[in-house]
């Protein structure tokens, strides 16, 4: 369907949305030696044996992969026992990023499978909240905002967002517009 | 453009170039294009600073073939100049296939001519051509008189007997009501979506918004906002 003559103009595909995702910067433990890397997309390094390091996923994944360093899972995916000092948030592409710390780091993550299952309930949560909270949607609503709505969300909503402009162009009549918001 | 919108532009530009490489502004004119239903302006400066932080690290890599630099360290910077290139080529297609999508529309509108880069200009004109060329010789030629516009459905009646209108223009055009998603990266304040000042919003930094984009469209413009 979409050919290359008749693109989905303004819809990011997964995969792009994953390579935003790439740029987010993690910190990893190298085990090797290396000379800093003056790179287009910024400067990193140098490394040096156990000593942490932060650079960007894509790069993080790419030397986790030739096995040159370990990655340190970011706060948000650690399971806390006792009880919670502080709220962790979530980051914009913590779908992005937790799929693939998940299928490059795995060994790296302690707990995996709990986390993993918490973040798959934490993500049916969110979609059910911006579900029903879309839901509320009329025709009188002129502005949607969307507290915390992380990068895959808004790909998912954004279909149905398009749809509504068709809908609600026939029915701009009411007088009393207001703001929804959905709170994450 | 008036000068303190001249002021503006050149205060958030200055700003954005001391807070972000030109891989990170050339990924947000890629995401404001993305997802913005009409063609945006081009940054010229800033592809052909791009263009340049390219063509240098590609002759950078020759010379570690040569001097047998570790491997490790040249597929990185493979991996880094791959990127780039993917992000650069992405962008172009975008607004060529936009181009395309909307060519006898941009080339109405001086405003919208303007947004193209020289090459763009020449591909948006030689497109538009070669359609109207096709369309005359293949359907319009074999048309009554009246009926022969490549812009409009027909010249003299303006209604059918049914009343509707028979004068539609049939240029596609882009969607500027459409709902898109954007990003304030500072607090804008209450901002007025209408003309009349029926519809305001009060626009919070790092809030995600969906609104229309016909409203929000001099944001854009003026780097205010970012769309996603």
């Amino acid at each position: 369907m979409a050919g290359q003559s008749d693109p989905h103009l303004s819809i990011f595909s997964p995969s792009e949305v994953e390579f935003v995702a790439e740029d987010e910067i993690v910190e990893i433990v190298p085990n090797i030696r290396m000379e800093a890397l003056n790179m287009i997309c910024g400067d990193f390094g140098p490394f040096f044996p156990q000593i942490a390091s932060k650079v960007p996923l894509w790069l993080a994944v790419a030397l986790k992969k030739r096995g040159k360093c370990t990655i340190r899972t970011p706060d948000w995916m650690t399971i806390e026992r006792e009880s919670p000092k502080e709220f962790q948030p979530l980051p914009f592409h913590y779908i992005e990023i937790s799929k693939l710390l998940f299928d490059h780091a795995r060994d790296d993550i302690s707990d995996a499978y709990l986390v993993r299952s918490l973040i798959e309930d934490i993500r049916d949560v969110r979609f059910h909240k911006v579900e029903t909270g879309l839901e509320t949607i009329s025709g009188r609503t002129h502005a949607v905002k969307l507290k915390n709505l992380s990068a895959m969300e808004v790909n998912i909503v954004r279909p149905f967002m398009r749809d509504l402009r068709r809908s609600l162009v026939s029915s701009r009549l009411g007088k009393n517009w207001y703001l929804l918001t959905v709170n994450l | 453009m008036s000068s303190w919108e001249d002021d503006d532009s050149a205060a958030a530009a200055a700003a954005a170039a001391a807070a972000s490489t030109d891989v990170e502004l050339l990924k947000r004119a890629w995401r404001n294009e993305k997802a913005s239903p009409e063609i945006l302006r081009f940054d010229s400066p800033l592809v052909s600073r791009v263009r340049e932080q390219i063509q240098l690290l590609e002759e950078t890599l020759d010379d570690f073939g040569e001097s047998g630099v570790d491997d490790l360290v040249v597929s990185l910077y493979q991996m880094d100049l791959d990127r780039t290139l993917f992000l650069l080529r992405s962008y172009l297609r975008l607004r060529l296939q936009k181009i395309e999508k909307y060519m006898m529309h941009i080339s109405k509108s001086e405003d919208l001519l303007s947004r193209l880069s020289q090459q763009e200009q020449r591909f948006a004109k030689s497109c538009t051509e070669m359609m109207e060329k096709h369309l005359e010789q293949s359907v319009l030629s074999k048309l009554p008189y009246g009926y022969d516009s490549v812009t409009r459905q027909s010249l003299s009646s303006t209604e059918d007997d049914m009343g509707i209108p028979f004068d539609l223009i049939i240029i596609p055009e882009p969607q500027l009501d459409t709902f898109v998603f954007c990003k304030t990266k500072s607090d804008v304040g209450a901002f007025q979506l209408d003309d009349i000042g029926e519809e305001v919003v009060d626009l919070v930094a790092d809030d995600l918004y969906v609104l229309r984009y016909k409203s929000i469209k001099g944001l854009v413009e003026s780097g205010q906002i970012d769309l996603i």
